[in-house]
Protein backbone atom coordinates (compact mmCIF):
# COMPACT_ATOMS: atom_id res chain seq x y z
CA UNK A 1 0.00 0.00 0.00
CA UNK A 2 1.16 3.67 -0.89
CA UNK A 3 1.76 5.59 2.13
CA UNK A 4 0.81 9.52 3.04
CA UNK A 5 3.11 11.54 4.78
CA UNK A 6 1.29 14.49 7.07
CA UNK A 7 3.21 17.40 7.93
CA UNK A 8 3.22 18.09 11.29
CA UNK A 9 0.88 21.07 10.74
CA UNK A 10 -1.73 18.48 9.68
CA UNK A 11 -1.28 15.58 12.08
CA UNK A 12 -3.67 17.04 14.57
CA UNK A 13 -6.73 16.11 12.09
CA UNK A 14 -5.02 12.92 11.47
CA UNK A 15 -4.80 11.18 14.76
CA UNK A 16 -1.57 12.86 15.43
CA UNK A 17 0.52 10.05 12.82
CA UNK A 18 3.33 11.03 10.73
CA UNK A 19 2.66 8.71 7.93
CA UNK A 20 -0.77 6.46 7.26
CA UNK A 21 -0.96 3.60 5.09
CA UNK A 22 -3.76 3.85 2.07
CA UNK A 23 -5.88 2.22 -0.57
CA UNK A 24 -5.55 3.27 -3.84
CA UNK A 25 -3.64 2.97 -7.14
CA UNK A 26 -3.88 6.95 -7.85
CA UNK A 27 -2.88 9.80 -6.06
CA UNK A 28 -6.42 11.01 -6.07
CA UNK A 29 -8.07 7.65 -4.90
CA UNK A 30 -5.20 7.39 -1.99
CA UNK A 31 -5.64 10.78 -0.71
CA UNK A 32 -9.80 10.35 -0.75
CA UNK A 33 -9.26 7.08 1.34
CA UNK A 34 -6.81 9.43 3.49
CA UNK A 35 -10.03 11.73 4.06
CA UNK A 36 -12.22 8.98 4.46
CA UNK A 37 -10.07 7.88 7.35
CA UNK A 38 -10.06 11.25 8.80
CA UNK A 39 -12.89 13.74 7.42
CA UNK A 40 -11.10 16.56 9.92
CA UNK A 41 -8.26 17.09 6.98
CA UNK A 42 -10.58 17.04 3.77
CA UNK A 43 -11.29 20.89 4.31
CA UNK A 44 -7.61 21.43 4.37
CA UNK A 45 -7.16 19.65 1.48
CA UNK A 46 -9.86 20.13 -0.79
CA UNK A 47 -11.64 22.94 -1.36
CA UNK A 48 -15.89 23.13 -0.81
CA UNK A 49 -15.81 22.22 -4.86
CA UNK A 50 -13.70 19.23 -3.94
CA UNK A 51 -10.69 20.56 -5.85
CA UNK A 52 -7.08 20.24 -4.28
CA UNK A 53 -5.99 23.73 -2.54
CA UNK A 54 -3.80 25.59 -4.39
CA UNK A 55 -1.28 26.48 -1.11
CA UNK A 56 -1.46 22.01 -0.75
CA UNK A 57 1.73 20.67 -2.84
CA UNK A 58 1.69 16.67 -3.58
CA UNK A 59 4.35 15.40 -4.15
CA UNK A 60 4.90 11.53 -4.99
CA UNK A 61 7.92 9.73 -3.98
CA UNK A 62 10.29 13.71 -5.13
CA UNK A 63 8.37 14.81 -7.91
CA UNK A 64 5.51 17.16 -7.85
CA UNK A 65 2.25 15.53 -8.85
CA UNK A 66 1.26 18.39 -11.03
CA UNK A 67 3.94 17.84 -13.25
CA UNK A 68 3.03 14.17 -13.56
CA UNK A 69 -0.74 13.57 -14.44
CA UNK A 70 -1.78 14.90 -11.31
CA UNK A 71 -4.24 13.39 -9.29
CA UNK A 72 -4.61 10.77 -12.01
CA UNK A 73 -0.80 9.82 -11.11
CA UNK A 74 -0.76 5.67 -10.96
CA UNK A 75 0.05 5.48 -7.33
CA UNK A 76 2.45 1.55 -6.67
CA UNK A 77 3.11 -0.33 -3.22
CA UNK A 78 5.75 1.28 -1.23
CA UNK A 79 5.25 4.56 -3.17
CA UNK A 80 5.43 7.79 -0.97
CA UNK A 81 3.02 10.10 -1.26
CA UNK A 82 3.56 13.73 0.76
CA UNK A 83 1.56 16.53 1.69
CA UNK A 84 3.80 19.58 2.05
CA UNK A 85 1.77 22.77 3.06
CA UNK A 86 3.50 25.98 3.10
CA UNK A 87 5.21 27.28 6.85
CA UNK A 88 5.68 30.47 7.59
CA UNK A 89 7.93 29.29 10.25
CA UNK A 90 8.58 31.53 13.66
CA UNK A 91 7.09 30.64 17.23
CA UNK A 92 5.49 33.77 17.84
CA UNK A 93 2.30 32.88 20.34
CA UNK A 94 0.11 36.31 19.25
CA UNK A 95 -2.57 35.23 20.38
CA UNK B 1 28.79 29.28 -11.59
CA UNK B 2 29.26 33.32 -12.78
CA UNK B 3 30.54 35.27 -9.54
CA UNK B 4 27.34 36.73 -7.55
CA UNK B 5 29.11 40.02 -6.10
CA UNK B 6 28.92 43.58 -7.38
CA UNK B 7 31.90 44.30 -5.47
CA UNK B 8 35.01 42.19 -8.02
CA UNK B 9 37.08 40.00 -5.72
CA UNK B 10 40.70 41.17 -6.96
CA UNK B 11 39.50 44.67 -5.19
CA UNK B 12 39.51 43.56 -1.84
CA UNK B 13 42.68 42.39 -0.15
CA UNK B 14 43.03 40.65 3.71
CA UNK B 15 45.64 41.75 6.59
CA UNK B 16 47.67 39.37 8.55
CA UNK B 17 45.23 39.42 10.72
CA UNK B 18 42.48 38.16 8.81
CA UNK B 19 44.80 35.67 6.94
CA UNK B 20 45.39 34.51 9.94
CA UNK B 21 41.05 34.35 11.10
CA UNK B 22 40.40 33.06 7.95
CA UNK B 23 43.15 30.20 8.07
CA UNK B 24 40.68 27.49 8.16
CA UNK B 25 39.18 28.06 5.08
CA UNK B 26 42.67 29.35 3.51
CA UNK B 27 44.37 25.84 3.62
CA UNK B 28 41.40 24.07 1.99
CA UNK B 29 41.50 24.31 -1.67
CA UNK B 30 37.48 24.66 -1.97
CA UNK B 31 37.41 27.92 0.26
CA UNK B 32 41.42 29.16 -0.46
CA UNK B 33 42.12 32.85 -0.98
CA UNK B 34 39.98 33.22 -3.82
CA UNK B 35 36.80 32.09 -2.27
CA UNK B 36 38.02 33.94 1.02
CA UNK B 37 38.24 36.97 -1.37
CA UNK B 38 34.54 36.23 -2.28
CA UNK B 39 33.16 35.76 0.76
CA UNK B 40 34.40 39.31 1.78
CA UNK B 41 33.48 40.99 -1.51
CA UNK B 42 30.20 39.41 -0.67
CA UNK B 43 27.17 41.32 0.74
CA UNK B 44 24.04 39.41 2.52
CA UNK B 45 21.47 41.14 3.82
CA UNK B 46 19.48 38.69 6.56
CA UNK B 47 15.65 39.39 7.11
CA UNK B 48 14.82 39.12 10.60
CA UNK B 49 17.43 38.76 13.64
CA UNK B 50 15.24 35.86 15.43
CA UNK B 51 15.48 32.39 15.08
CA UNK B 52 16.42 31.58 11.63
CA UNK B 53 18.55 35.02 12.00
CA UNK B 54 20.76 34.44 14.77
CA UNK B 55 22.64 31.42 13.32
CA UNK B 56 22.95 32.86 10.04
CA UNK B 57 24.61 35.95 10.89
CA UNK B 58 26.68 34.29 13.68
CA UNK B 59 28.09 31.63 10.72
CA UNK B 60 28.18 34.25 7.78
CA UNK B 61 29.91 37.01 10.23
CA UNK B 62 32.41 34.23 11.98
CA UNK B 63 33.19 33.07 7.81
CA UNK B 64 33.94 36.29 6.64
CA UNK B 65 31.13 37.67 4.91
CA UNK B 66 32.08 41.24 4.21
CA UNK B 67 29.03 42.86 4.09
CA UNK B 68 26.45 41.94 6.36
CA UNK B 69 23.12 43.68 6.43
CA UNK B 70 20.42 42.79 8.85
CA UNK B 71 17.03 43.96 8.70
CA UNK B 72 14.87 43.82 12.47
CA UNK B 73 12.44 46.26 14.20
CA UNK B 74 11.52 44.24 17.08
CA UNK B 75 13.02 44.11 20.31
CA UNK B 76 14.45 41.11 22.40
CA UNK B 77 11.91 39.37 24.67
CA UNK B 78 12.00 36.91 27.33
CA UNK B 79 10.92 34.54 25.25
CA UNK B 80 13.28 34.39 22.40
CA UNK B 81 16.28 33.05 24.74
CA UNK B 82 15.18 29.33 24.22
CA UNK B 83 16.48 29.45 20.53
CA UNK B 84 17.40 33.49 19.01
CA UNK B 85 20.97 32.43 20.49
CA UNK B 86 22.70 35.64 19.07
CA UNK B 87 20.76 37.62 22.39
CA UNK B 88 21.69 37.02 25.39
CA UNK B 89 19.55 37.86 29.01
CA UNK B 90 20.76 40.87 29.14
CA UNK B 91 19.45 42.05 26.20
CA UNK B 92 16.41 41.65 26.97
CA UNK B 93 14.07 44.71 26.12
CA UNK B 94 16.91 45.56 23.56
CA UNK B 95 16.38 46.20 20.46
CA UNK B 96 17.40 43.22 18.28
CA UNK B 97 19.54 45.10 15.88
CA UNK B 98 21.23 46.57 18.37
CA UNK B 99 22.00 43.32 20.40
CA UNK B 100 22.80 41.56 17.22
CA UNK B 101 25.52 44.32 15.79
CA UNK B 102 27.15 44.21 19.10
CA UNK B 103 27.89 40.11 18.85
CA UNK B 104 28.95 40.78 15.31
CA UNK B 105 31.29 42.90 16.12
CA UNK B 106 32.60 41.37 18.98
CA UNK B 107 32.97 38.20 17.03
CA UNK B 108 34.66 39.72 14.11
CA UNK B 109 35.64 43.49 14.12
CA UNK B 110 36.12 42.78 10.21
CA UNK B 111 32.72 43.23 9.44
CA UNK B 112 31.08 45.77 7.61
CA UNK B 113 27.80 45.46 9.63
CA UNK B 114 24.29 47.36 8.20
CA UNK B 115 21.51 47.18 10.31
CA UNK B 116 17.71 48.56 9.06
CA UNK B 117 15.96 49.25 12.08
CA UNK B 118 12.50 48.77 9.85
CA UNK B 119 9.84 46.69 9.25
CA UNK B 120 10.53 45.18 5.46
CA UNK B 121 7.54 46.62 3.29
CA UNK B 122 6.68 46.83 -0.46
CA UNK B 123 8.17 51.09 0.01
CA UNK B 124 11.78 50.21 0.76
CA UNK B 125 12.36 46.47 0.15
CA UNK B 126 13.63 46.91 -3.78
CA UNK B 127 15.76 49.59 -2.47
CA UNK B 128 17.40 47.71 0.05
CA UNK B 129 17.89 44.55 -1.73
CA UNK B 130 19.53 46.49 -4.65
CA UNK B 131 22.11 47.22 -2.48
CA UNK B 132 22.90 43.50 -1.73
CA UNK B 133 24.23 40.17 -3.40
CA UNK B 134 21.79 37.88 -1.77
CA UNK B 135 18.90 37.81 0.53
CA UNK B 136 18.11 35.04 2.86
CA UNK B 137 14.50 35.04 4.64
CA UNK B 138 14.05 34.23 8.15
CA UNK B 139 10.78 36.00 8.66
CA UNK B 140 7.95 34.59 10.64
CA UNK B 141 5.09 35.10 8.25
CA UNK B 142 3.57 34.53 5.30
CA UNK B 143 3.22 38.17 4.43
CA UNK B 144 6.77 38.93 4.26
CA UNK B 145 7.14 36.32 2.65
CA UNK B 146 6.36 36.51 -0.46
CA UNK B 147 7.18 40.29 -0.43
CA UNK B 148 11.01 38.88 0.17
CA UNK B 149 10.26 36.60 -2.50
CA UNK B 150 8.58 39.08 -5.18
CA UNK B 151 11.49 41.47 -4.07
CA UNK B 152 13.62 39.08 -5.11
CA UNK B 153 12.47 37.83 -8.45
CA UNK B 154 11.82 42.06 -9.23
CA UNK B 155 15.87 42.54 -8.38
CA UNK B 156 17.46 39.46 -9.57
CA UNK B 157 18.78 38.17 -5.97
CA UNK B 158 18.33 34.51 -5.21
CA UNK B 159 16.90 34.26 -1.92
CA UNK B 160 18.22 31.86 0.33
CA UNK B 161 15.01 30.04 2.00
CA UNK B 162 14.14 28.28 5.51
CA UNK B 163 10.95 28.14 7.72
CA UNK B 164 9.78 26.47 10.37
CA UNK B 165 7.22 25.17 12.20
CA UNK B 166 7.73 23.29 15.66
CA UNK B 167 10.22 20.41 14.92
CA UNK B 168 9.92 20.71 11.22
CA UNK B 169 11.65 22.84 8.71
CA UNK B 170 12.20 23.64 5.08
CA UNK B 171 15.01 24.82 3.14
CA UNK B 172 15.37 26.11 -0.21
CA UNK B 173 17.42 28.34 -2.83
CA UNK B 174 14.45 30.74 -4.72
CA UNK B 175 15.02 33.23 -7.48
CA UNK B 176 18.11 32.58 -8.93
CA UNK B 177 17.81 33.22 -12.66
CA UNK B 178 17.71 29.45 -13.43
CA UNK B 179 15.51 27.90 -10.88
CA UNK B 180 12.71 28.27 -9.32
CA UNK B 181 10.82 31.05 -6.73
CA UNK B 182 8.81 30.39 -3.71
CA UNK B 183 5.90 31.33 -6.19
CA UNK B 184 6.14 28.47 -8.21
CA UNK B 185 6.38 25.81 -5.52
CA UNK B 186 3.29 27.98 -3.23
CA UNK B 187 1.30 30.62 -5.90
CA UNK B 188 -0.99 31.52 -2.78
CA UNK B 189 -0.87 31.79 0.76
CA UNK B 190 -3.09 29.46 2.53
CA UNK B 191 -6.52 31.65 3.97
CA UNK B 192 -5.70 32.52 7.61
CA UNK B 193 -8.17 30.29 8.96
CA UNK B 194 -6.36 27.36 7.65
CA UNK B 195 -2.99 28.40 9.12
CA UNK B 196 -2.04 26.91 12.21
CA UNK B 197 -3.56 28.64 14.99
CA UNK B 198 -1.82 29.65 18.51
CA UNK B 199 -3.15 25.96 19.62
CA UNK B 200 -0.34 24.94 17.49
CA UNK B 201 2.31 27.48 18.16
CA UNK B 202 5.56 26.56 19.82
CA UNK B 203 8.59 25.34 17.78
CA UNK B 204 11.99 23.29 18.95
CA UNK B 205 14.48 25.45 20.36
CA UNK B 206 17.75 23.91 17.88
CA UNK B 207 15.60 23.94 15.16
CA UNK B 208 16.03 27.15 13.61
CA UNK B 209 19.65 26.59 14.39
CA UNK B 210 19.24 23.77 12.06
CA UNK B 211 17.62 25.46 9.60
CA UNK B 212 19.51 28.26 9.89
CA UNK B 213 22.90 26.78 9.54
CA UNK B 214 21.42 25.27 6.17
CA UNK B 215 20.53 28.48 4.92
CA UNK B 216 24.14 29.84 5.90
CA UNK B 217 25.56 27.05 4.05
CA UNK B 218 23.90 27.81 0.48
CA UNK B 219 24.89 31.71 0.92
CA UNK B 220 28.37 30.46 1.33
CA UNK B 221 28.15 28.19 -1.35
CA UNK B 222 26.75 30.72 -3.45
CA UNK B 223 29.07 33.14 -3.28
CA UNK B 224 32.07 30.56 -3.54
CA UNK B 225 30.09 29.09 -6.97
CA UNK B 226 30.95 25.78 -5.51
CA UNK B 227 28.73 22.69 -4.58
CA UNK B 228 25.31 21.61 -5.56
CA UNK B 229 23.35 24.52 -4.21
CA UNK B 230 19.57 23.92 -3.44
CA UNK B 231 18.38 25.64 -6.38
CA UNK B 232 15.09 23.07 -7.71
CA UNK B 233 15.22 21.38 -4.65
CA UNK B 234 13.25 21.62 -1.38
CA UNK B 235 14.46 20.12 1.75
CA UNK B 236 12.58 18.99 4.50
CA UNK B 237 13.91 18.61 7.73
CA UNK B 238 12.32 16.25 10.67
CA UNK B 239 14.17 17.14 13.96
CA UNK B 240 12.43 14.15 16.04
CA UNK B 241 12.92 11.67 13.22
CA UNK B 242 16.02 13.32 12.49
CA UNK B 243 15.04 12.33 8.61
CA UNK B 244 15.94 14.66 5.89
CA UNK B 245 14.10 14.43 3.01
CA UNK B 246 13.96 16.28 -0.86
CA UNK B 247 11.99 16.88 -3.23
CA UNK B 248 12.59 18.26 -6.60
CA UNK B 249 10.96 21.84 -7.83
CA UNK B 250 10.44 23.28 -11.10
CA UNK B 251 10.35 26.72 -12.52
CA UNK B 252 6.55 27.12 -13.11
CA UNK B 253 6.37 28.27 -16.62
CA UNK B 254 3.23 30.29 -15.21
CA UNK B 255 4.63 31.30 -12.44
CA UNK B 256 3.23 34.90 -11.98
CA UNK B 257 6.70 36.47 -10.50
CA UNK B 258 9.31 34.81 -12.51
CA UNK B 259 7.15 32.84 -15.18
CA UNK B 260 6.99 33.49 -18.98
CA UNK B 261 4.47 36.48 -19.02
CA UNK B 262 4.75 37.54 -15.36
CA UNK B 263 1.70 39.61 -13.94
CA UNK B 264 3.48 40.60 -11.08
CA UNK B 265 5.71 43.55 -11.72
CA UNK B 266 5.70 45.45 -8.99
CA UNK B 267 5.80 45.27 -5.42
CA UNK B 268 1.87 44.80 -3.83
CA UNK B 269 -0.15 44.58 -0.39
CA UNK B 270 1.17 41.80 0.93
CA UNK B 271 -0.84 41.63 4.08
CA UNK B 272 -4.11 42.27 1.60
CA UNK B 273 -2.70 39.48 -0.79
CA UNK B 274 -2.48 36.93 2.42
CA UNK B 275 -5.72 37.90 3.95
CA UNK B 276 -4.57 39.28 7.00
CA UNK B 277 -7.07 42.08 7.86
CA UNK B 278 -10.04 40.20 7.28
CA UNK B 279 -9.00 37.58 9.60
CA UNK B 280 -8.04 40.61 12.43
CA UNK B 281 -11.82 42.24 11.94
CA UNK B 282 -13.32 38.58 12.52
CA UNK B 283 -11.25 37.86 15.78
CA UNK B 284 -12.75 41.40 16.79
CA UNK B 285 -16.26 40.19 16.64
CA UNK B 286 -16.78 39.15 20.37
CA UNK B 287 -19.83 39.46 22.56
CA UNK B 288 -19.81 39.78 25.83
CA UNK B 289 -16.26 40.08 27.64
CA UNK B 290 -15.56 39.67 31.46
CA UNK B 291 -12.72 41.35 32.76
CA UNK B 292 -10.17 39.59 35.05
CA UNK B 293 -11.31 41.31 38.42
CA UNK B 294 -14.83 40.79 37.95
CA UNK B 295 -14.47 37.07 37.45
CA UNK B 296 -12.13 37.24 40.70
CA UNK B 297 -14.50 39.37 42.73
CA UNK B 298 -17.73 36.57 41.64
CA UNK B 299 -15.67 33.85 42.15
CA UNK B 300 -14.53 34.85 45.95
CA UNK B 301 -18.24 35.45 46.13
CA UNK B 302 -18.79 32.10 45.66
CA UNK B 303 -21.24 32.47 42.69
CA UNK B 304 -21.96 29.69 40.36
CA UNK B 305 -19.82 30.01 37.46
CA UNK B 306 -18.29 27.67 35.03
CA UNK B 307 -14.71 28.35 33.93
CA UNK B 308 -14.13 27.21 30.79
CA UNK B 309 -10.53 26.97 29.86
CA UNK B 310 -10.05 26.06 25.73
CA UNK B 311 -6.50 25.75 25.65
CA UNK B 312 -4.43 22.65 25.03
CA UNK B 313 -3.81 20.01 27.95
CA UNK B 314 0.01 20.96 27.84
CA UNK B 315 -0.60 24.49 28.18
CA UNK B 316 -3.29 23.59 31.10
CA UNK B 317 -0.17 22.14 32.84
CA UNK B 318 1.54 25.45 32.77
CA UNK B 319 -0.95 27.57 34.71
CA UNK B 320 -4.34 27.10 35.35
CA UNK B 321 -7.89 28.69 36.72
CA UNK B 322 -8.82 25.21 37.63
CA UNK B 323 -11.20 25.55 34.63
CA UNK B 324 -12.89 22.75 33.51
CA UNK B 325 -10.41 21.95 30.08
CA UNK B 326 -12.06 21.03 26.54
CA UNK B 327 -9.55 22.41 23.60
CA UNK B 328 -11.11 24.56 21.52
CA UNK B 329 -10.77 22.30 18.55
CA UNK B 330 -12.57 19.86 20.86
CA UNK B 331 -15.38 21.53 21.91
CA UNK B 332 -17.87 21.09 18.69
CA UNK B 333 -17.78 16.82 20.14
CA UNK B 334 -17.83 17.52 23.65
CA UNK B 335 -20.48 20.70 24.45
CA UNK B 336 -22.60 17.62 25.94
CA UNK B 337 -20.23 18.21 28.59
CA UNK B 338 -21.62 21.79 29.43
CA UNK B 339 -24.98 22.73 30.86
CA UNK B 340 -26.56 25.34 29.25
CA UNK B 341 -28.21 26.73 31.92
CA UNK B 342 -25.03 27.91 33.48
CA UNK B 343 -23.10 30.95 33.58
CA UNK B 344 -19.88 30.50 31.47
CA UNK B 345 -16.89 32.33 31.61
CA UNK B 346 -14.40 31.09 28.72
CA UNK B 347 -11.00 31.74 28.97
CA UNK B 348 -7.43 31.13 26.95
CA UNK B 349 -3.92 32.15 27.09
CA UNK B 350 -4.89 35.66 25.55
CA UNK B 351 -8.64 35.55 24.68
CA UNK B 352 -8.50 35.06 21.14
CA UNK B 353 -9.13 31.47 21.53
CA UNK B 354 -11.74 31.80 23.74
CA UNK B 355 -13.94 34.38 21.73
CA UNK B 356 -14.13 32.01 19.24
CA UNK B 357 -15.20 29.05 21.77
CA UNK B 358 -17.78 31.94 23.10
CA UNK B 359 -19.02 32.51 19.10
CA UNK B 360 -19.34 29.06 18.44
CA UNK B 361 -21.26 28.40 21.82
CA UNK B 362 -23.50 30.81 21.26
CA UNK B 363 -24.47 30.01 17.75
CA UNK B 364 -25.04 26.91 19.59
CA UNK B 365 -27.81 28.43 22.06
CA UNK B 366 -25.56 28.73 24.78
CA UNK B 367 -27.18 32.41 26.09
CA UNK B 368 -24.48 32.90 29.49
CA UNK B 369 -21.22 32.93 28.02
CA UNK B 370 -18.55 35.58 28.53
CA UNK B 371 -15.04 35.69 27.03
CA UNK B 372 -12.47 36.67 29.71
CA UNK B 373 -11.02 39.40 28.11
CA UNK B 374 -7.05 38.94 28.05
CA UNK B 375 -6.81 35.50 29.58
CA UNK B 376 -4.47 34.31 31.42
CA UNK B 377 -2.43 36.77 30.88
CA UNK B 378 -4.32 39.23 32.16
CA UNK B 379 -5.49 37.28 34.93
CA UNK B 380 -1.40 37.17 35.94
CA UNK B 381 -0.95 40.99 35.28
CA UNK B 382 -3.97 42.09 37.10
CA UNK B 383 -5.15 39.34 39.89
CA UNK B 384 -2.13 36.99 40.81
CA UNK B 385 1.32 37.98 39.70
CA UNK B 386 2.44 34.55 40.95
CA UNK B 387 0.71 33.05 37.42
CA UNK B 388 3.72 32.29 35.66
CA UNK B 389 3.57 33.75 32.04
CA UNK B 390 4.26 32.20 28.66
Amino acid sequence: MPKVHIPTPLRQYAGKQPAIEVQGSTVGEALSGLVSQHPDLRRHLYTEQGKLRAFVNIYLNDEDVRYLQKEATAVADGDNISIVPSIAGGAALSC
Amino acid sequence: MPTLTETQPATVTLNNDEILRYSRHLIMPEVGMEGQLKLKAAKVLCIGAGGLGSPLALYLGAAGIGTLGIVDFDVVDYTNLQRQIIHTTADVGRPKLDSAADKLKAMNPFLNIRTFNTRLSSDNALDLFKEFDIIADGTDNFPTRYLVNDACVLTRKPNVYGSIFRFEGQASVFATEAGPCYRCLYPEPPPPGLVPSCAEGGVLGILPGLVGIIQATEAIKLILGSGDPLIGRLLLVDALAMKFRELKLRKNPDCPACGKNPTITKLIDYQEFCGIRGEEVEAEVTTSEMQVEELKQRLDRGEDLFVLDVREPHEYQICNLGGHLIPLGDLPNRVSELDTSKEIVAHCRSGVRSAKAVNFLRQAGFKKVHNLAGGILAWADRVDPTMPKY
